[in-house]
Parts: structure tokens; C-alpha cells; sequence
């Protein structure tokens, strides 16, 4: 660094601390230059993208903010917002609510657990095309599973997928179906308190409500915290198991047509690379704002234990 | 609970710490209201899976009846050998391992580097770039989904399964920070006497921390198996050859296609589920702790 302190200075690169600095880096350069080349660059690009028209084959044009209007204009882009935003509002709340019971459940000393455990979790690890395609069979309008169940209590079932009222809530089902892995969070949490909460609380004479309101529910506030925000991130971008059930079309009538799907339409159907780069920023923007309110709001319900995070 | 010890004890047994009977009667109530509520429950996750099997087993005619029977009389196995007649699975096999196997080298060595590095080096700016890491396990997917296809369309890749190895041969943000979670937890001392042998951090990470670190390295493989195998979206936009398709992509167009051949459907659907759920049967432990491991402590 110091030019003028002469020779006996090594420089920096050289003394022990910059060797292990070096070190540092060469250990972790593949993955610094994956995230280069595969995500930093590409977040740049996409928000260039969306000022422009690109249809990978001639040379890309400059637009201003001509997507952004268009985008704004678009009555299907509001109709796959609301879609989307529909899904996230049910899905989410009760996604969470049911794995958070569910977990509760599961933490109880009772034989058989580890296979209960199993039997709960088992629907999160179906890939999504095969749940996408049991779930077309369960949702089948005439003789499908749901509506024989509903049949036996007199209930003349709707069309489900077939049905534009009731496919958003088909989806819905499906999702809390697969909440498994929520569930599994949660049960770690759980485990993670300590008994002698609990033990003390009994010695104090508390029921099981305030053993819950008091120690289980404060103490969990952070899994609840990481559950939400992944479920918004995620939810947003649901994709996959729509575009199987409705062949990518996101019927019937467009009320299931997700975000995700419009904008796989525009890209790589229409091949507007530049819109669809619009509109993937507009909905990161979305989460983006999003997940800041709920970190924001973390400091009003979430508790954390001790302020000593390791590291 | 108010104690009741003053009660003598009814039914007790020698050997046996016995509870006043109130207790016990209550106890065993509770048991038995749990079962069910837990019996009840698994119903809304397992049937659609036990009739996934069972319609694979049925012809036609007995998938349409009503109520649908729940072990088929004839059972009727031809479903899955004609699967096989309409779609070439052996090859979507083959084509979805070939895909997963550099995909969990790049998870599992090439994340488990980068792990080391932040969980035991020392250098400035790493704290930065930790963060940077963290917040990529958050960004969502789709910003970067445009500009990524259309590197791998100028450079000639769309159509192979270069798009789908390549960027996974660069570690994965999740299975770093998985792995730091799991180094930071070895204790310092096995390194500091290699150090002061003079052995450098290339030598202690492969003789030292990677030994000790099979367990990670199982949870992380199993995922990264997971991810490869249920992975659409990629194979979706990447893949054009039907030769090329993966187990995911070709459940779907088998799915579009036989709409109305339940029992096909269900016998393809059963063939892609049932690897997964005998692996998870396996691998449950190393799953939980995986899960744990990420368990919001860092």
C-alpha cells in the first residue's frame, strides 16, 4: 500500500492475512462466478430488457417505458395479478395454518408418530406433474374422488378444474395438500423449545390454552416469520402444477391463468423478451415490497429468544 | 393437573410406576383422541396417493364406476407395460439421471467449498458476500429466468442439456449456506493442529472437514436428487427434442395427451412418485436434519 515505506513492507497480497484473503476467494470462486454469470448478470439484463423489444432473433430496440404501458394496459395482465394474488391471500394463511396444526399434532408422545410423520409429509415430495395428474383424477366433476366424498353427505359437487368459480380453490386444495414441508419446519420449531418452559408453566399452574398462547405461539414466532415470507416468495410464482392441469393454457376462461404463466406465454410463446423481462420486474417489485412489510413488521410480533445470533 | 396423591392407587401393578386412575383413564383418552384426529387427517393426505395406485391397476371400465372400488377386482397390471408402448420412459430415465448426476457433484463439492470458505476463513468483504448469498435464497427465480434463456439461445445450448447442468456445476446458495450451518458446528481444534502442521486448507478440507462431513453431504445429495427429479420448469423451456425429455416433461405431454386413459396416466404418475417416496422411507433422518440444520439458527 505504502509506496514510500520501502522494501521491508511486503505487500499486502503477500502478508499472512492476504494469503488467507486469497484463499477465501479461490474457495469460494465457483460459486462467486455462477452467481456472476447466472444471477447478478441477469437481474441487470432483465431490468434493461423491460425499456426494450427483443425477439432474440433481430437485434434488440430501445422503447422507454413503452412495456411498462403497455403492461398496464393489459386487461390480462390485471387478470393474472388478481388470479395470482388470489391464490397467495387462501393459499398462504391456510397453507400455514394447516401445516402449523398439523405440526401440533405431530409433536405429540403418541405410538405410531414416526409413521404419521411420514403419511403427512409424503404429499410434499410428489413432483408436481404427477400431483398435478392425481389431482385431475381426485377433481374429476362426474366420478372423481372429491365429489363421490361429497355425494355420501348429499353435497352435489362443482366442477372443480372444470369449473371457473371453483378452479382457484381446486389449486388452493392442492397446495395445502402439499404442505408438508411447511409442516416439517414448524415441527423442528417446536422442538426446538426447551421442556422446562413448559414444566414451569405447569408448576404455575397453566392450562394447556396459556401454555399455548404464552410459550408455544411467542416461541415460534420466528419459523412463523420464515414460513410467510418463503410462502409469499414462492406462492407469487406459482407455476408448475397449474400449467399441468390446465396444459398451459391456465383455464377455464383464463381463471387460473397465473402470473407465471402469462409471462411464460409472452416469452416463450409470443418470444417479447423484452415485456416479459417487464413483467418479471414488475412482480419482483411486488414481492420485493412485499417481503420489506413483513420484515418490517417482524419487529412487532416476532420474538426472538436471545439477541446472540451466532456468527 | 391437580394432584391427586392422597388417593390410594386402584390398579396398580408390581414393577410398574403407577398414576392415579383419573389420570390414567384421562391419558388414555387423549391417546385415543389423538389416533383419530391423526387417522382423520392422514386420510386427506394419503387417499388421493392409495387411489393413484389402485386406478393404475383397473381397465377402463372399472375406473369410470361409482364408488370407485378401492383394491380392483380384476387387478389388471397391463397399464404399466402399455406406458411403455406410448412413451419411451426407459429414455426419459436415462435422460433425467444424466442430468442429476453433475447436477449433485456441483451441489454437493463445488457448494461444500464455498461452505468451508464462510464457515472458517477469514477475508474482507466475506460478511458482504454473505449476505449477498442470503439474499440470492430469496430472490425469486423469474427476474433472471429472460436473460438466462437468452445466453443459453446465443450460445446455442437451447435444444441440450447443457442449460440444465451447467449453471448447477456452480454450487447452489441453499446447499452453502445448508453445509456453513453444518462446518461451523465441527470443532476448530481438528484444523488448528493440521495448520500447524503446515498443511494448507486445500489438504485439511478434503482429509478433514469432507470426512466429517458425510452426513451434510447425504442431505444435500438427497435434495439435490429431488430437485433434478421433480424439476418442470427447466426441461419446459430448454428441452425441444421429445428424445431429450425428462421423466418430469414426459409425465406431462403423456398427461395432455392420454387425458382420458386414467389408468396409463396413474401407472406413469405411480412409476414417477413411488422412487421418491422409497427414497424418502430411507433417508428420512438425514432429510429432518437437513431441514433442521436450515432451521433459522444462523
Amino acid at each position: 500500500m505504502n509506496q514510500a515505506a520501502g522494501t521491508h513492507v511486503k505487500p499486502w497480497l503477500q502478508t499472512m492475512r492476504g494469503k488467507k484473503a486469497i484463499n477465501f476467494y479461490l474457495f469460494i470462486a465457483p460459486w462467486l462466478i455462477g452467481f456472476l454469470v447466472f444471477t447478478l448478470f441477469p437481474i441487470i439484463a432483465a431490468f434493461v430488457l423491460g425499456f426494450m423489444n427483443y425477439d432474440i432473433v433481430l437485434p434488440p430496440t430501445w422503447v422507454g417505458f413503452a412495456n411498462f404501458e403497455e403492461l398496464f394496459n393489459d386487461p390480462l395482465f390485471y387478470t393474472s395479478m388478481w388470479n395470482t394474488l388470489y391464490i397467495v391471500i387462501f393459499a398462504v394463511p391456510l397453507g400455514m395454518i394447516a401445516a402449523f396444526l398439523m405440526a401440533m399434532l405431530l409433536n405429540q408422545k403418541v405410538r405410531g408418530m414416526p409413521l404419521y410423520r411420514t403419511l403427512y409429509y409424503i404429499p410434499s415430495i410428489v413432483p408436481a406433474v404427477a400431483s398435478a395428474a392425481l389431482w385431475l383424477y381426485v377433481l374429476q366433476p362426474q366420478w372423481g374422488l372429491l365429489n363421490g366424498f361429497l355425494e355420501i353427505f348429499g353435497i352435489d359437487g362443482p366442477g372443480w378444474m372444470a369449473s371457473e368459480v371453483w378452479s382457484k380453490p381446486s389449486i388452493i386444495m392442492l397446495m395445502v395438500w402439499g404442505c408438508g414441508g411447511t409442516m416439517i419446519i414448524y415441527l423442528a420449531g417446536l422442538q426446538d423449545i426447551a421442556k422446562e418452559y413448559y414444566e414451569a408453566a405447569e408448576i404455575d399452574g397453566a392450562g394447556w390454552f396459556r401454555k399455548f398462547t404464552h410459550i408455544t405461539l411467542p416461541l415460534m414466532t420466528p419459523t412463523i416469520f420464515f414460513n410467510l415470507v418463503m410462502g409469499i416468495i414462492g406462492t407469487f410464482q406459482i407455476f408448475s402444477v397449474v400449467f399441468v392441469l390446465t396444459d398451459g393454457m391456465g383455464g377455464p376462461v383464463n381463471s387460473t391463468l397465473v402470473y407465471l404463466i402469462y409471462l411464460y406465454r409472452n416469452a416463450f410463446n409470443y418470444f417479447r423478451m423484452g415485456y416479459s423481462s417487464a413483467m418479471a420486474w414488475v412482480l419482483f417489485v411486488i414481492i420485493l415490497i412485499l417481503t420489506l412489510v413483513a420484515f418490517r413488521s417482524a419487529r412487532f410480533w416476532v420474538f426472538y429468544e436471545s439477541q446472540n445470533v451466532e456468527d | 393437573m391437580e394432584k391427586t396423591s392422597s388417593l390410594p392407587d386402584v390398579a396398580s401393578t408390581p414393577g410398574v410406576y403407577s398414576k392415579p386412575l383419573s389420570k390414567r383413564v384421562f391419558n388414555t383418552l387423549k391417546a385415543i383422541l389423538s389416533h383419530l384426529i391423526l387417522a382423520v387427517g392422514s386420510v386427506f393426505f394419503v387417499v388421493p396417493l392409495i387411489f393413484m395406485l389402485s386406478t393404475s391397476l383397473k381397465a377402463t371400465r372399472q375406473i369410470a364406476m361409482f364408488p370407485p372400488e378401492l383394491i380392483p377386482n380384476p387387478v389388471i397390471w397391463l397399464n404399466y407395460p402399455d406406458v411403455f408402448i406410448y412413451a419411451p420412459f426407459q429414455r426419459y430415465l436415462l435422460n433425467t439421471i444424466f442430468i442429476i448426476v453433475p447436477t449433485v457433484f456441483g451441489a454437493t463439492v463445488v457448494s461444500a467449498l464455498a461452505a468451508y470458505a464462510f464457515a472458517r476463513m477469514r477475508a474482507p468483504g466475506k460478511n458482504f458476500i454473505f449476505m449477498v448469498l442470503l439474499a440470492t435464497m430469496m430472490l425469486p427465480g423469474v427476474v433472471t429466468m429472460i436473460p438466462t434463456y437468452i445466453l443459453f439461445a446465443k450460445l446455442g445450448w437451447i435444444g441440450s442439456f447443457k442449460p440444465l447442468i451447467v449453471p448447477a456445476l456452480f454450487g447452489n446458495a441453499f446447499f452453502i449456506f445448508l453445509m456453513r450451518q453444518f462446518f461451523t458446528t465441527i470443532p476448530k481444534e481438528l484444523e488448528d493442529a493440521a495448520l500447524i502442521d503446515g498443511c494448507s486448507r486445500w489438504t485439511i478440507f478434503w482429509t478433514i472437514i469432507l470426512p466429517l462431513a458425510k452426513p451434510i453431504m447425504a442431505t444435500v445429495t438427497i435434495f439435490a436428487f429431488m430437485n433434478g427429479w421433480n424439476e418442470y420448469f427447466g426441461p419446459l423451456i430448454y428441452l425441444a427434442e421429445k428424445s431429450q425429455y425428462t421423466l418430469a416433461l414426459g409425465l406431462q405431454v403423456f398427461v395432455g395427451q392420454h387425458s382420458t386413459e386414467w389408468g396409463l396416466m396413474m401407472a406413469a404418475s405411480t412409476m414417477m412418485v413411488a422412487p421418491v417416496i422409497i427414497l424418502f422411507f430411507f433417508t428420512q433422518k438425514q432429510f429432518v436434519q437437513g431441514i433442521t440444520l436450515t432451521g433459522l439458527k444462523g
